[in-house]
């Protein structure tokens, strides 16, 4: 009866952090309900005792069969039978079970069905579901777009879809259309209302949709006539039950293969609206895509941890030269470097997680009543917070997940590059984190304004002044504290020289130019503080990571900065030579 | 006509036998339960998931769990609640301490015709005596038929149950009156999981024992106030026994010694899924008399 909850205590500490007893105050609004629902928790303590008993659950089911499934899925992958998907054997005995666990509807109000649990634990099952299988936990993890109905869609909506959550219904995020990719202001899929029916009708090709068969389907769709861009774009969810869509084929992938990605036809599919129309672009799907960002985040620090567990017991295993490979630096410095970016980016996605979640919160609460001017604020910098690392995180974690299947399989040797072990598809399976969502390319986007507006910088602040206990500053953080202000300089200087010759020229794309090389020295620096705060309050489980930690990010920003100082506005000219190419 | 089963599920705490170390045995002969982890007796758990069909099948039915341990043995009702159970109830009296499978079977045959249950559904054998007696004899002491090695309940209709049973040289489907003892094999559907909102429901269920134990606590308070959190606690005089047949003094058999077997790989091969290829090993096994 293995458990990837109970066999991994990262998380188990994750669920400890300080903050959540805010979190679940605020999310149980003070257990208003503990006398409505007999499932609701009377306390603080009552409600953290139900979260560590369903993340067992969820570890338990992960571990004992989602992974056990994992090949079979992969090798047998879902079909196009008449029109639809079937899922492989293992999906479906996936999906059973972890609707029959009572897993559907983590974070949805009770109400609706849902668990009322904080977002951390929704992130820690897809963490789990993930590590045993990340192409089940593509599909599963979508039902964070019932979080986005919750959100905006109206009362009659919600009663409609959100309770099926529980059930087992799946989710699809339908957005992407042959010409239309990162690019989704140009959706061209159509829909109109009709009058006689009373309801909008959908007409038009949808491509690469995940789960695009699935039960709900949130659908960005052209409502306005004639328009051409996102001001035109509303949202609608589709109902599977109605059949007026038809799955013309699955692609076939590198990674991920148990979930179908699929091209849709729709024909005349009665729709329902979410929220206004012409706001489908402008602010349903960002709010969809945060959302699914933090999945991305969850999704790669699974698939990091699956790695480094294989590559660390291939290494224990694996004997030349007369003794067992991990007895070598060159493997040895591999699995502690793996070990350190999976510490300091879980620490990363969870501190993101928190500020997404009291936003959140705060956000459904001011539906309820008036915040109080403190709460606002509040809200305020968190939603600010939340914006600026929801990106970051899906950066750096989803560079993680490869690049830590990339050093694990290298660690299995040639035998890693046989199906014979399973990282040969965890390393498949990682290759779509950093593309899909938005790319690595499209996250820096996303994160370059916080870099120049200062929200990390004043968040690196905000780290620089916690104090932590004085044995831990006295025997391990001093140094790494002075390292730390290095490294901020170093920032500080990098953004200042950007700004400095992209406002000398008046020009665009000096900044753009470096943009990845800023956002990722400001990911290193709140990184090192993230884990760090860890080490500080566990320092026998978080020093060691720390330590390499803090060597990885100084090199990575060296590295950054002498980029950075040796350039020139001239450098946008020379490299844009390869245009003519 | 809608038709409602009352169901009764044989479970019991075992030892985690599984990893069997030096001081498994007390001195006197009885297994040192306090060395090894308790857990759900894992062929009661597919028990437990053929009476949960049944429920399913028939909305209203109710499966009540029925074991026999000391206090924490109510652990295993409340798993059992976590999963879909509508209840339970724990033997648990010093009379019955030092039961064999006789004197075990004799006090659970008496608490279930107190609870008159449509049929009881227990696993073949638990993992600390491998005995398979006790289903077998509750049903012998009920003067119930019983229908041993089930892998699948197929049927219920007009006070009949089919059952397939697997037994070594192939399956068998056979039909039994109402009520009913089944055991069933390991081979049979696994149990479903835990269900959050079943435990986030019952996790504050308690026996009086436990709920005394902890007065003041959520849990006590939630016990006391609530009928569905009052797991059923009977001692010896509740189900009206016959003294000498209970605990110590009605059991006859003593155990010796408890060895962990280590089979040794000799002769290996590769086999598919298939039940052409696991036929074709059964059939094999059975002529080199390796099995059966």
């Amino acid at each position: 009866m293995a458990n990837f909850f109970l066999d991994n205590k990262d998380i188990q500490f994750q669920l400890q952090h300080p903050l959540m007893r805010k979190i679940v105050e605020l999310k149980e609004r003070g257990f208003a309900e503990k006398d409505m629902y007999d499932t609701a928790p009377k306390n603080f303590e009552d409600a953290m005792d139900n979260y560590r008993r369903v993340m067992e659950i969820a570890g338990e089911v992960s571990a004992d069969l989602i992974a056990a499934n994992a090949e079979g899925v992969d090798l047998e992958k879902p079909k196009v039978v008449d029109d639809h998907v079937v899922y492989a054997s293992g999906t479906r005995q996936n999906l059973d079970a972890i609707t029959a666990a009572g897993l559907g509807g983590i974070t949805l109000p009770r109400k609706y069905n849902g668990l009322n649990f904080p977002l951390v634990c929704f992130v820690m099952a897809n963490e789990m579901v993930a590590r045993a299988d990340a192409g089940f936990e593509n599909l599963w993890g979508l039902q964070d777009c019932a979080e986005t109905l919750n959100e905006f869609g109206s009362e009659e909506l919600k009663m409609k879809y959100l309770p099926r959550v529980a059930e087992g219904a799946t989710w699809a995020m339908t957005l992407t259309e042959p010409d239309a990719g990162s690019d989704l202001g140009a959706v061209m899929l159509k829909a109109h209302y009709d009058e006689k029916q009373g309801t909008w009708l959908l007409n038009g090709v949808k491509r690469f949709i995940t789960n695009g068969d699935g039960d709900i389907s949130l659908v960005l769709a052209r409502t306005e006539e004639g328009t051409k861009d996102a001001r035109g774009l509303s949202m609608l969810v589709y109902d599977r039950k109605s059949m007026c869509h038809k799955v013309r084929r699955i692609e076939d992938k590198f990674g991920i293969k148990g979930s179908p990605t699929c091209e849709l036809v729709f024909t005349n599919a009665p729709a329902e609206l979410v929220g206004d129309r012409k706001m489908g672009l402008i602010k349903y799907v960002m709010a969809l895509m945060n959302a699914a960002r933090l999945g991305i985040g969850a999704q790669s620090i699974g698939l990091c941890e699956a790695a480094y567990r294989e590559g660390l017991r291939y290494a224990n295993e694996r004997a030349q030269f007369g003794k067992t490979i991990i007895n070598f630096p060159a493997v040895y410095e591999m699995l502690n470097n793996m070990k350190a970016r999976i510490a300091a980016g879980r620490a990363l996605l969870y501190e993101t997680t928190r500020f997404v979640e009291i936003y959140k919160i705060y956000d459904h609460i001011s539906h309820e009543r008036d915040l109080t001017a403190e709460e606002r604020t509040e809200m305020k910098f968190y939603s600010r917070l939340a914006d600026a690392f929801t990106p970051m995180q899906k950066l750096f974690l989803s560079e993680y997940a490869n690049s830590i299947a990339y050093d694990s399989l290298q660690i299995h040797g040639g035998s890693g590059y046989m199906k014979d072990y399973p990282i040969e598809r965890i390393v498949r399976d990682a290759r779509i984190t950093n593309i899909y969502e938005g790319t690595s390319q499209l996250q820096v986007v996303a994160a370059i304004n916080h870099v120049t507006k200062g929200t990390y910088l004043s968040q690196i602040e905000a780290y620089e002044s916690e104090v932590f206990a004085p044995e831990f500053e006295a025997s391990t953080f001093a140094p790494i504290r002075a390292q730390l202000a290095a490294m901020k300089a170093q920032f500080v200087e990098m953004v200042a020289r950007v700004e400095e010759i992209e406002s000398a020229h008046k020009g665009e794309g000096f900044k753009d130019f470096h943009a990845r090389r800023l956002v990722e020295t400001a990911g290193h620096i709140a990184m090192t503080w993230t884990l760090a705060k860890e080490a500080a309050v566990a320092p026998e489980d978080y020093t060691l990571q720390l330590k390499t930690f803090v060597r990885i990010a100084e090199a990575e920003i060296a590295r950054a900065h002498a980029a950075v100082t040796a350039s020139t506005w001239d450098d946008i000219a020379l490299y844009r030579t390869i245009l003519e190419d | 006509m809608k038709e409602i089963f009352k169901i009764v599920v044989l479970a019991k705490q075992v030892p985690d036998t599984r990893n069997v170390g030096k001081d498994a045995m007390t001195p006197e002969g009885t297994v040192n339960r306090a060395a090894l982890p308790a857990i759900f007796n894992p062929e009661d758990l597919n028990a437990l998931e053929a009476a949960l069909r049944i429920k399913d099948t028939f909305p209203g039915s109710t499966v009540t769990v029925l074991s026999m341990g000391p206090h924490r043995a109510a652990e295993v009702i409340r798993d059992a609640m976590f999963r879909g159970a509508d209840g339970g109830v724990l033997l648990t009296d010093r009379k019955f301490a030092g039961a064999d499978t006789l004197a075990t079977s004799y006090a659970l045959s008496c608490a279930a015709k107190k609870l008159a249950p449509d049929m009881i559904i227990a696993g073949r054998q638990a993992i600390d005596g491998d005995t398979a007696q006790v289903g077998a004899q509750v049903a012998e002491k009920l003067g119930w038929p019983q229908v041993t090695y089930a892998e699948e309940i197929l049927g219920l209709e007009g006070g009949k149950m089919t059952i397939k049973r697997r037994l070594e040289n192939g399956i068998e489907v056979v039909e039994s009156p109402l009520p009913v003892v089944v055991t069933v094999n390991g081979s049979a559907a696994d149990c479903r999981p835990q269900n959050a909102r079943r435990i986030m429901k019952y996790k504050h269920a308690l026996i009086p024992t436990e709920a005394a134990a902890c007065p003041g606590t959520l849990s006590a308070e939630l016990s006391a106030k609530h009928d569905y959190l009052q797991i059923v606690e009977w001692g010896a005089d509740a189900v009206d026994p016959d003294p000498s047949q209970l605990g110590l003094e009605g059991s006859p058999t003593k155990v010796k010694k408890i060895e962990n077997v280590v089979f040794q790989i000799k002769e290996s091969k590769c086999l598919s899924c298939s039940d052409d290829e696991i036929n074709t090993l059964i059939t094999e096994l059975i002529e080199t008399h390796t099995i059966g």
